[in-house]
């Protein structure tokens, strides 16, 4: 019996009879993070990092949430627990699980780029590493985060001299934070769509400060956006909301941005390949750093980088999870946020 | 290098033509002149010949990339595109200062007699100094395939802006068969230099199409109608006593229609003639798949010219004993047209006019275009009476009606993923149709769709596949698609037993079930009422 499987409902530890981000109603998950693939409804009882818990708190409407700090142990039956910072999101974790000297780590979404906002991520040493590929092929590649950010600021300086609103697509938890934290707020002032404020609201409120913004409302002047840049998620892309930015730039932040047909077939105006995945390179440092001998691959280009994997030595298999159906590029973030936006407008009628 | 890449990215990240070309005029006035030669040269086509076999590209570059070949070839086909998936994986050490345009030109063109090895540490050198949007270039120019999303029309316009010279007469200086090894920018853009090079053709007008119906261009009389033939649009030159055939691509045919070298002692010296190169025997024009099997020949052999001539039907004159006559209206024009082509008819059956259509009304017009499929005609071609010979798509004065679309509706049962823009979208699809029971497949088709409809197509193909064979899928024959149609024809290479001319989507039908798409009986019916 491995200490972690996967069925029908997510990933289960039997000997201590929990989930970990189930995708199914289960009695007792332990969350890795706040996107909705990660974080479901329905579940009886949810242990999270501290600064999760607002979030699926905010999110699903879900009250009975036990938090933990990284590095903080718990045990049931045996199974020793502690969550350690992933790198993906604000209050990202892996999760290590440790039973009879055996351990396992389930990753979820990580990246081991340091994005001058969430916890950079800790390699944990482990005997079995679930980890994910979403960007599991050599042809991902990340600049440094300086590199793009540079870009952005110009692109927003430019806009601005032009007399042009800048409006940057990004999902609402992640990296609406990560770009605003790394904005040069000297260029002009930034704002933000509901879906992000909502979001930033939360985690101003109960994890840490953020950078000030404003809100675009009905009632929000013109004057307030002139020279500014915008922070939407990619849903608002095209939607009469726009209309009043205009003349406007846009951008989409996002990881598929490095693929020349990607920035193309998405119709704005600059794409900037910036992820809170880890890349090719990163992906198998981790791995690498965590000195398991056993890596099971659960979303994203599992096939290919099995195989990679084994080739280089490793004992490798891949896992059915729900956390991404085929990858279709883009098509695949942009439903992801969809999903989001849409969580967060039920949230707001309630 | 840097620079170029730049104006690349520039031109390759907006849709906005007027960002483009204000790109490519910032571009003109930071290059130095022979940088811009090569731009000019670059952006109109003129891309060196490809210097490395893709094979060899492929393997160099995953052994840069220190992964397996297997690896290389999925990425590969996520990226769509060998250039870039190279230049997105390759490590390479950006430097400040990477040489000229015209440093790489050279140092890519002089691999070209080199052998493998010394190509292959050539090429890695490349590599490991570029920065990955230069490294893109570099690939796409030692692999022959450059392109860029800029109308030569938009390049003239950006040189025009940059040079103050009018956009015609650029355009003008630009044809013919310059490289940038004979000229000069100061040659080739500033200097006049008229009738210097005697194949230069001028540029040719393009008709726009006519969506609905000819009633919004006012009076009939005030235009003349042609059929617009079925064939390759070309421009015969007779000038010092030498001729030459310019197809519309801007390539120089004259070796390939070995015909029109009659001209030379059959219109006077000093004439250009636009029309169509057509297929024609025993006064009658073929089917064009007859040219295109001609066109795909090495050398013009006996049987070829046997088997396949062609004819230049005539349908306007643009030089005249050595004077450029686009100025003139069509009707002037015309008549010099029919002159030249009577005289000529003493010494050659190879030049004909393209008639006029008589008519009076719209709706008579109307009539004759129905009757065009049957003449091998793709439609009507209306010009205004009062027109000059334009340059280039101006809206307004030539329009093609062309004949709608013959239809079938087809169920998909596969499908392929694209590349480029579309890699990793399944974006080309094989259709069948109903044969006693079982589904026949007749053609492929990819262009028609939305974006929209693409990605909700690629998302059931996704959910809904039986088999994978690499990049293509079968999938359940469910959903019915409108396949349109230009031409059709009996083929033996086609297990249908017919081939179509331009087959593309028309709408998705996702109100009709696979049960009720059409027939191989429906199609061979229409093989009948208008195979060629």
């Amino acid at each position: 019996m491995p200490l972690l499987e996967f069925n029908s409902k997510g990933i289960y530890c039997q000997q201590a009879d929990v989930y970990i981000d189930p995708w199914r109603p289960v009695d007792r998950a332990i969350i890795t993070h706040g996107h909705s693939d990660h974080a479901r409804w329905g579940m009886g009882h949810y242990l999270c990092h501290k600064h999760t818990a607002p979030i699926i708190r905010a999110r699903l409407g879900v009250t009975n949430i036990d938090t933990v700090e990284y590095g903080e142990t718990w045990s049931k039956n045996g199974v020793t627990f502690s969550l350690h910072p992933a790198g993906h999101v604000i209050g990202s974790a892996q999760v290590r699980v440790e039973y009879r000297g055996e351990v396992w780590v389930a990753s979820g979404d990580y990246k081991l780029q340091h994005d001058n906002f969430s916890t950079p991520f800790e390699p944990v040493r482990c005997n079995v590493f679930i980890t994910e590929c979403t960007f599991g092929l050599p042809i991902y590649q990340w600049q440094p985060q300086e590199v793009i950010f540079n870009d952005i600021n110009n692109w927003w300086l430019e806009n601005s001299e032009q007399g042009k609103t800048s409006v940057i697509f990004g999902y609402s938890l992640g990296k609406a934070q990560r770009i605003l934290q790394n904005l040069d707020e000297s260029i002009g002032p930034i704002l933000t769509h509901g879906a992000i404020e909502n979001m930033n609201k939360v985690i101003r409120e109960e994890c840490c400060p953020l950078k000030p913004t404003t809100l675009i409302t009905r009632d929000t002047p013109k004057s307030a956006w002139a020279g500014g840049l915008v922070i939407a998620p990619p849903s608002a892309a095209g939607t009469a909301w726009m209309n009043k930015l205009k003349p406007l730039s846009t951008g989409i932040a996002s990881g598929w941005m490095s693929l020349r047909g990607a920035r193309r077939r998405r119709a704005v105006d600059r794409g900037f390949a910036l992820s809170d995945h880890a890349d090719w390179n990163d992906l198998n440092t981790a791995i690498k750093e965590t000195g398991a001998e056993c890596i099971i691959t659960t979303h994203g280009y599992t096939g290919t980088f099995t195989r990679w994997l084994r080739e280089q030595g490793y004992k490798a298999n891949e896992e059915h999870t729900e956390f991404e159906g085929e990858l279709s590029e883009i098509n695949e973030a942009a439903t992801k946020e969809a999903d989001e936006v849409a969580t967060e407008k039920e949230e707001g009628k309630e | 290098m840097k620079r170029f890449a730049q104006l690349f990215t520039e031109l390759d990240q907006t849709t906005k033509t007027l960002k483009k070309v204000e790109a490519l005029v910032r571009y003109f006035e930071e290059a130095p002149d022979e940088d811009k030669l090569w731009a000019i040269a670059l952006l109109s086509d003129k891309r060196p010949r490809r210097t490395v076999r893709s094979a060899l590209v492929r393997e160099w570059g995953a052994q840069a990339a220190g992964i397996p070949k297997w690896l290389f070839a999925e990425s590969y086909g996520v990226v769509g595109d060998l250039g870039e998936t190279i230049a997105l994986m390759v490590p390479g050490e950006e430097i400040a200062n990477s040489g000229s345009l015209t440093y790489w030109m050279d140092y890519i063109r002089g691999m070209e007699k080199l052998d493998d090895t010394t190509k292959h540490e050539l090429v890695a050198d490349a590599w490991g100094s570029l920065s990955v949007m230069e490294r893109f270039v570099f690939n796409k120019l030692i692999g022959g395939s450059f392109r860029v999303g800029l109308s030569q029309k938009l390049m003239v316009r950006a040189l025009a802006q940059y040079t103050n010279i009018e956009e015609n007469a650029l355009a003008h200086r630009l044809m013919g068969k310059w490289t940038p090894d004979n000229t000069t920018y100061q040659k080739l853009v500033v200097e006049e230099d008229l009738n210097e090079d005697a194949s230069r053709p001028y540029p040719f007008y393009l008709a726009y199409a006519l969506e609905n119906g000819p009633a919004v261009l006012g009076e009939p009389e005030e235009w003349f109608a042609e059929h617009k033939w079925d064939g390759i649009r070309g421009q015969v030159i007779v000038r010092n006593g030498q001729v030459f055939t310019w197809s519309r691509g801007e390539e120089l045919v004259t070796d390939k229609f070995p015909e029109y070298l009659a001209f030379k002692d059959a219109v006077p010296d000093g004439t250009v003639l636009d029309g169509e190169i057509l297929p024609f025997k025993d006064g009658k024009a073929l089917p064009f798949q007859v040219l295109q099997t001609r066109i795909g020949r090495k050398n013009v052999t006996k049987k070829i010219l046997t088997d396949a001539p062609v004819v230049l039907i005539a349908y306007d004159i643009l030089e005249y004993q050595g004077e450029d006559i686009r100025e003139m209206p069509i009707v002037e024009r015309r008549a010099i047209l029919e002159k030249v082509v009577s005289e000529a008819a003493m010494k050659t059956d190879r030049l004909l006019i393209s008639d006029l259509v008589e008519f009076n009304t719209w709706e008579e017009l109307a009539n004759e275009r129905l009757r065009s499929r049957e003449q091998l005609s793709e439609g009507i071609m209306l010009k205004r009476k009062t027109a000059p010979y334009r340059v280039g798509r101006r809206k307004g004065d030539w329009w093609k009606w062309k004949v709608d679309a013959l239809t079938i509706d087809a169920v998909m049962i596969y499908a392929m993923r694209g590349s480029g823009r579309r890699a990793n979208l399944y974006t080309d699809y094989t259709f069948a149709v109903w044969d006693n029971g079982a589904l026949v497949p007749f053609t492929k088709a990819y262009s028609g769709l939305t974006d929209a409809e693409i990605n909700q197509v690629d998302r059931w193909i996704k959910a809904n596949t039986i088999e994978k064979f690499g990049p293509v899928r079968s999938v359940q024959p469910v959903q019915v698609f409108e396949i349109a149609f230009e031409g059709i024809q009996a083929s033996t290479r086609h297990k249908s037993g017919i081939a179509l001319r331009f087959p593309r989507i028309n709408r998705w039908r996702q109100d009709k079930p696979a049960t009720e798409a059409d027939t191989l009986q429906t199609l061979q019916e229409i093989l009948r009422g208008y195979g060629g």
